[in-house]
């Protein structure tokens, strides 16, 4: 079996877009929506859900004000400044790390698992699909980027699929680097701006870093020419496979208003081609 | 007054927004501060003369062998998974390592003391007469939260504050926006950006910050941003159209409203309308 995650460091380059066309046109993939914190893939995709999951993220500290003998040892060893001087735990600050727990001296504290998002086993049109909502304000997002990866290799397993691919979140933290490890390519999807390239710069550093095959693709690339040849330059020197380069057309933002992947809304477009071209040249690579 | 721009959905405009609106305000000492550790763009635009670099340091266990008994103690109390304990060696993953100091305080024989770890960077340094800070997470290291907040650290808070917050909406949306007077949102007219604005404005509201929404690319797309917005009352302060030279001047890291004059107005009246809402 063999991964592929679709990355971007940049955010808003068109990872999605590319990730719902490259569903359509493969035919024996399990598709995941790796980018927790915004998951968009399922309004293109439309799947229907089987079956659904509870993520349990880090856990959550009480005091129960009956015991506690107000010494204020909690409050002095939390690093997270999470309890205030009136012992109330802030949600969004207490990390579940459990000091406050072993310090106190009247056994006040407790903690409970807290619910912090949800995994679906899915059923699209194009094939399987795994996706995953982090509840809005939650942390643990590379832990549940590592726990829907491991329900989609059961998936691709079950069903008897060889291929499995995942739509990554921006940047290059945590969630990013749950969903680059142990994949076999990272497929880099950029565009020819300043921000683009510094962005692009610091994702295939992260990849190089896991030990992760590269692969570069230019979105707009159009919009700035000299921009496009300075990134395939880049690429070139660094022994990267640049696949392809698409050009800038209202026709995808179209397709997502239609909730419909690009390549089987328009699949004459230029965009369309060139995604096609981009997806027959990683299959030959896979 | 500390304004932070965020947005659930990335590439919607943050960073074009934050700078354009320190650029067009001119009788007022800024601050910026990107919180965008993972992906730092904003000096791109902003150009500034940095002065200073402060490596952004955790501190992590040290287990002395000597004294450890590998009683695995500390494993087993690390919600992180930073600890391994086999029968004669500790393995440390300090990447992992959310610096709690729990492992010290449980090691019952005394063995952990802590060491610095480096995950990122300070840069600080001005912009002529924006002052000008920002994070850098070190290319591999995964948290970016504590970055986050060695730059909210360095808030005046007597400026005009503009903080460039990272996409999405889970904790380093929050280390980055909380504590702001106003909170905007920039969005796009399609479905990708109504579904991101819709989480993204659960978290501010669950944070209590006044908000407003920004339409990025407005000709684009669709009205369902608008219709949202409308049925909950949020207030869209101000629409950017999709012009081919704002996206060619964004590609070049050229801030539009020093070409596109007119736009330098439109960004001083939507940042009166702030100081309106927030009734400062």
């Amino acid at each position: 079996m063999k991964q592929i995650v679709v990355l971007s460091g940049k955010g808003g380059t068109g990872k999605t877009t590319l990730t719902a066309s490259f569903a359509v046109l493969s035919k024996n993939a399990v598709v995941v929506d790796c980018d927790v914190d915004a998951p968009d893939l399922h309004l293109l995709l439309n799947p229907i859900v089987l079956k659904t999951k509870d993520f349990y993220g880090a856990k959550l500290a009480k005091i129960d004000k009956d015991k506690c003998a107000i010494c204020g040892l909690c409050i002095e060893k939390c690093r997270f400044d999470a309890i205030d001087e009136n012992f109330n735990v802030n949600p969004f600050l207490c990390e579940g790390c459990g000091v406050c727990g072993i310090v106190c001296p009247t056994r006040a504290i407790t903690f409970s698992q807290r619910k912090a998002g949800e995994i679906y086993t899915s059923e699209t049109k194009y094939g399987f699909m795994v996706h995953a909502l982090l509840f809005p304000g939650e942390e643990n997002s590379g832990k549940l980027v590592t726990m829907t990866r491991l329900i989609a290799s059961i998936v691709a397993q079950d069903k008897s699929k060889s291929l499995i691919i995942i739509d990554g979140s921006p940047g290059i933290g945590c969630p990013v680097i749950s969903s680059v490890t142990n994949v076999d390519y990272a497929f880099a999807v950029t565009e020819p701006t300043e921000s683009g390239i510094h962005d692009l710069e610091r994702l295939l550093e992260l990849i190089k870093h896991f030990s992760v095959k590269p692969l570069v693709s230019i979105n707009k690339f159009d919009i700035n020419k000299e921009n496009t040849r300075k990134i395939e330059e880049y690429c070139k020197e660094n022994n990267i496979p640049v696949l392809g380069k698409i050009p800038f057309d209202p026709i995808v933002t179209e397709a997502m208003v239609e909730g419909v992947p690009v390549v089987e809304y328009s699949p004459e477009s230029l965009v369309s081609k060139e995604i096609k071209m981009i997806w027959k040249k990683v299959l030959e690579l896979i | 007054m500390i304004i932070s721009v965020a947005s659930g959905k990335g590439g919607t405009g943050k960073t074009l927004i934050s700078t354009s609106l320190a650029l067009s305000i001119m009788d007022k000492e800024i601050q910026f501060l990107d919180c965008d550790v993972e992906e730092p763009n904003a000096f791109l635009f902003l150009k500034p003369v940095i002065k200073e670099v402060i490596p952004v340091e955790m501190p992590v266990p040290d287990v002395n062998e000597e004294i450890c008994t590998h009683c695995k103690k500390c494993a087993e109390f690390c919600e992180f998974s930073a600890l391994l304990v086999s029968p004669n060696k500790v393995q440390l993953f300090p990447e992992l390592c959310h610096s709690c100091g729990g492992c010290a305080l449980i090691c019952p024989v005394d063995a952990i003391t802590e060491i610095p770890f480096r995950i990122g960077s300070l840069k600080i340094g001005n912009a002529s007469n924006i002052d000008f800070v920002y994070g850098e997470l070190e290319v591999s290291k995964p948290l970016s939260v504590p970055i986050i907040r060695e730059v909210k650290r360095k808030t005046k808070k007597d400026k005009l504050v503009i903080i460039d917050s990272p996409p999405g909406a889970s904790d380093p949306v929050i280390a980055a926006v909380s504590g702001s007077d106003f909170t905007i949102l920039v969005t796009e007219p399609t479905p990708f950006g109504l579904h991101d604005l819709k989480i993204a404005v659960d978290v501010i509201k669950q944070l209590k910050i006044p908000f407003g929404v920004i339409v990025n690319r407005a000709n684009l797309g669709d009205r369902k941003v608008y219709d949202f917005c409308k049925e909950k009352n949020i207030p869209v302060l101000l629409e950017i159209p999709y012009y081919r030279k704002i996206a060619e001047l964004y590609s070049n890291a050229i801030p539009f409203i020093t070409v596109m004059d007119e736009w330098k107005e439109k960004f001083r009246k939507f940042y009166f309308d702030i100081e309106r809402i927030i009734g400062k």
